[in-house]
């Protein structure tokens, strides 16, 4: 692989916790070096991975933005800090003198695309809340609001718009596949839904797959941390409304955050670090979580619950708040 | 003399700056620039404190469960709940295989690569070192990141993912692991052992530590081929390139100790000061900001106490990070700390022959590798799969509390002050704000700026090779030093 050859990759660190290149070595069978060189994919600089540093890598930073060296995809990591004063300087480019934000406007300018890796560069992510001390947005959303660092008219010389590879980690699948995508010539606008996440997880919700979809199914619930029933009535999962695979892709081999026995917090979404309620806590009213299943008439949700309710097993209902399988499923004798 | 910058830094977590200036051969003064600042400690404040779980991991990528045993620490002693066994066995787990991870990472990808620069072309070894370590295209990154991505199947099992999980809580772990759960985690720890037995050590972890002095190990450097054994082949570059005489500090050192289990921690806390271990008193930490882009805080404070409010055009600042000190004192923290502090015997022998040095960190590292992972096989074992994992906890109005571990590169401390059932102040002291924490009040400068004084130039060298193994030697993690 070469630079000509290759589909070259340019991968930044900006204003996040890196935490989606540590996920992108996880890749695994292959790993990630031999998958993207069977893709004929080329990291022109990588932050954890290349031997470039300093003077080296500022001349690869130049020559891109200069146009001797072709840049095929640069991919954004971390939100970008506009602050103090839109001066930028929460984030300086080591060695360079130069806000990140600058550098990522004049590398977007050369880009044949551009995607914006985790929910970070997305949206403005984690960076973002609170107060949001260091004004940080994402690449062409500041939350649900198009613009962003780039604008919402950008488009990276293929023509289109920054691809939100958002996640808070990303899969490490949902960036190879992407870039492979690419690569391939196979990945266009029609593939990106509002938030111009890649539709190839952003289709799906983090409730199917769920292991605990029987407990849901009866509204048997848990009460507290490490029970096995359904989330979402009272420990704040966000699963039936959130939009990824990772419960029919799974994580770390067989892992995902309601595996793991804790609340999916949307993490893919703009805003998602600003609940407005206890992330551990559903919202009420009247009994009622505010958040209802995606695509699901309210009036149906409350028939159905309270239908389900009435017929809760009771090995539902006492498994549901165990933290291990206490009552097993029947046996039926002929 | 005119100051050379040295940036961007990679193979470390985060952005770095190392600004130099060079005479007669050698590097004179030093200056470390974290460029990058984004506020946790302001975004934290008037939260639910057990939101404190779903940003703290979000530090930093790569010590991303140390940040959660921090501040599920903080969160306990702050609510008084206690842990179930089960609980903190299964953190103890979830906390030991990142930082394993981490430190196989560190030496794989980020440390060993700098030996295959071009700089070391003439060198007897440069053949085998280049064709196994080159970054990206060494022969050990494939199998060293498949390698890595299997024994994180641990992850997948006990913390639903890695990095980021929201399984540890204040009353132990969210996921109770079953009979058969118990032996799929020795299995993937049994795949881990086989990689570090045949190729980092070429050798039963047990052996490796019967090594306990360096007369020792100079004898097993000696008795085998470093084609065989990436620690050998360490030693070997570390006796050739003499790295223990490389990246010395003043050589006071700081464990706060890690893994709790009944009472105990496995590795053990305390100071360290020629020879002598002291017990650590936590309240004698302060955070000076005389050097830093920050204001608002005109006297060193302790982390209670303490204020994080960013300025950039603080007169004297240089740098986002703040400079910590303990009893008003420059600590190094990490590795070669925490196995000194523990009384490994090998680290104790090499420390006393040679203080703080590159070589000295790396082999610190690369032995708690062996250390952990018996531990590890051993926790596994005393899960009682059945009984409890977690307690519920809740918030009480008024009160407080701090958590005190290791990351892999060293100590973690969050302090949190609740008030109405909100965060009032909630501080972050982490490893490599320690390591790399600019000059204080009295002019005296942080563990790499003293380390980094003396580093030889070679010929013709802008950004001397030395100063990338020193800086790599202390596996800096910029997103937790400013967060």
């Amino acid at each position: 692989m070469n630079k000509q050859t290759g589909f070259n990759v340019l991968w930044l660190q900006s204003g996040g916790c890196g935490g989606c290149s540590l996920s992108l070595l996880n890749a695994e069978s292959p790993s990630l070096l031999h998958t993207l060189e069977d893709a004929g994919i080329n990291l022109l600089w990588h932050p954890m991975l290349s031997e470039e540093t300093g003077s080296e890598m500022v001349a690869l930073l130049e020559a891109a933005v200069a146009g001797t060296v072709r840049l095929d995809a640069l991919c954004i990591e971390g939100a970008i800090l506009r602050g103090p004063r839109d001066s930028g300087r929460f984030h300086i480019m080591a060695g360079t003198g130069r806000p990140m934000l600058d550098w990522v406007r004049d590398l977007a300018g050369v880009a044949r695309y551009t995607l914006g890796i985790g929910t970070g560069a997305s949206y403005g992510g984690i960076t973002a809340g609170g107060g949001n001390p260091t004004d940080a947005c994402g690449l062409q959303f500041a939350e649900t609001e198009r613009g962003g660092a780039l604008g919402e008219e950008y488009r990276a010389t293929s023509g289109l718009p920054v691809i939100n590879v958002a996640g808070c980690p990303t899969h490490p699948n949902w960036i190879t596949e992407t870039l492979m995508q690419l690569a391939l010539g196979d990945f266009t606008e029609d593939d990106m839904d509002e938030w111009q996440r890649p539709r190839g997880y952003a289709d799906h919700l983090v409730h199917h797959g769920c292991p605990r979809n029987e407990f849901y199914e009866f509204k048997a619930s848990a009460e507290g941390p490490s029970q096995l029933g359904c989330m979402m009535e009272h420990m704040g999962c966000l699963g039936t409304q959130a939009h990824a695979d990772c419960n029919t892709r799974l994580w770390n081999g067989e892992g995902s955050c309601l595996r793991g026995g804790y609340a999916c917090i949307n993490c893919t979404a703009p805003g998602f670090q600003e609940p407005g309620h206890r992330f551990q806590e559903t919202p009420k009213i009247a009994g009622i979580p505010i958040g209802l299943p995606s695509d699901m008439p309210k009036a149906w949700f409350v028939a159905l619950a309270s239908l389900s309710k009435a017929a809760t097993p009771k090995r539902l209902r006492q498994n549901a708040v165990a933290d291990h399988i206490i009552v097993p499923p029947h046996t039926r004798k002929k | 003399m005119s100051r050379t910058i040295v940036g961007p830094f990679n193979r470390v977590e985060g952005d770095l700056e190392v600004q130099i200036e060079i005479a007669q051969g050698e590097v004179k003064e030093a200056w470390v620039v974290s460029p990058m600042y984004r506020g946790f400690e302001q975004i934290l404040h008037g939260k639910d404190p057990r939101d404190a779980l779903i940003y703290t991991p979000r530090i930093c990528g790569i010590c991303s469960v140390s940040q959660s045993i921090a501040s599920a620490e903080a969160l306990a002693r702050a609510a008084g709940v206690e842990r179930p066994r089960n609980g903190e066995l299964a953190l103890n787990l979830i906390h030991a295989c990142e930082n394993l991870a981490d430190h196989f990472t560190h030496f794989y990808l980020f440390f060993m690569p700098d030996f295959a620069r071009e700089i070391y072309r003439d060198e007897p070894w440069f053949e085998p070192v280049q064709s196994r370590f080159k970054a990206v295209k060494g022969r050990a990154a494939g199998d060293v990141m498949q390698a890595r991505a299997e024994f994180m199947h641990l992850m997948g099992i006990m913390a639903g993912k890695w990095p980021h999980t929201l399984g540890i809580q204040p009353g132990g772990s969210t996921r109770g692991i079953e009979a058969k759960e118990k032996v799929r985690l020795l299995t993937i720890l049994g795949g881990f052992r086989r990689f570090l037995e045949q190729r980092l050590f070429g050798a039963p972890l047990e052996q490796i530590l019967e090594i306990a002095n360096q007369q020792q190990l100079d004898d097993w450097l000696a008795a085998g081929d470093p084609a065989e054994s990436d620690f050998r082949r360490l030693l070997q570059l570390s006796r050739d390139l003499q790295l223990d005489q490389l990246g010395k500090t003043g050589g006071r050192f700081m464990s706060y100790g890690v893994y709790s289990l009944e009472g105990e921690r496995t590795f053990r806390s305390g100071v360290w000061y020629q020879g002598k271990r002291k017990t650590l008193n936590a309240d004698r930490i302060t955070e000076d900001i005389s050097h830093s882009w920050m204001e608002g805080q005109a006297e060193p404070q302790h982390p209670y106490h303490g204020v994080t409010l960013p300025d950039a055009d603080a007169k004297a600042g240089y740098t986002w990070c703040k400079a910590p000190r303990l009893d008003g004192e420059v600590v190094e923290v990490g590795a070669l700390a925490r196995q000194l502090i523990d009384g490994q015997s090998l680290v104790n022998d090499l420390v006393t022959r040679s203080g703080s040095n590159v070589r000295n960190r790396v082999i610190a590292r690369l032995l708690e590798l062996p250390r952990v992972l018996i531990e590890m096989e051993q926790w596994v074992r005393m899960l009682q799969p059945k009984e409890p994992f977690c307690n519920d906890s809740g918030v009480k109005k008024e009160s407080q509390g701090f958590g005190l571990t290791e990351a892999a590169r060293g100590s973690l401390g969050h302090w949190v002050r609740i008030k109405n059932g909100r965060i009032l102040n909630y501080q972050i002291v982490a490893p490599t704000t320690w390591n790399f924490s600019p000059r204080d009040r009295h002019g005296v400068s942080g563990p790499l700026e003293q380390a980094l004084i003396g580093a030889p130039v070679r010929e013709g060298e802008k950004e001397p090779v030395a100063v990338q193994h020193i800086v790599r030697s202390f596996d800096p993690c910029m997103v937790c030093t400013v967060h």
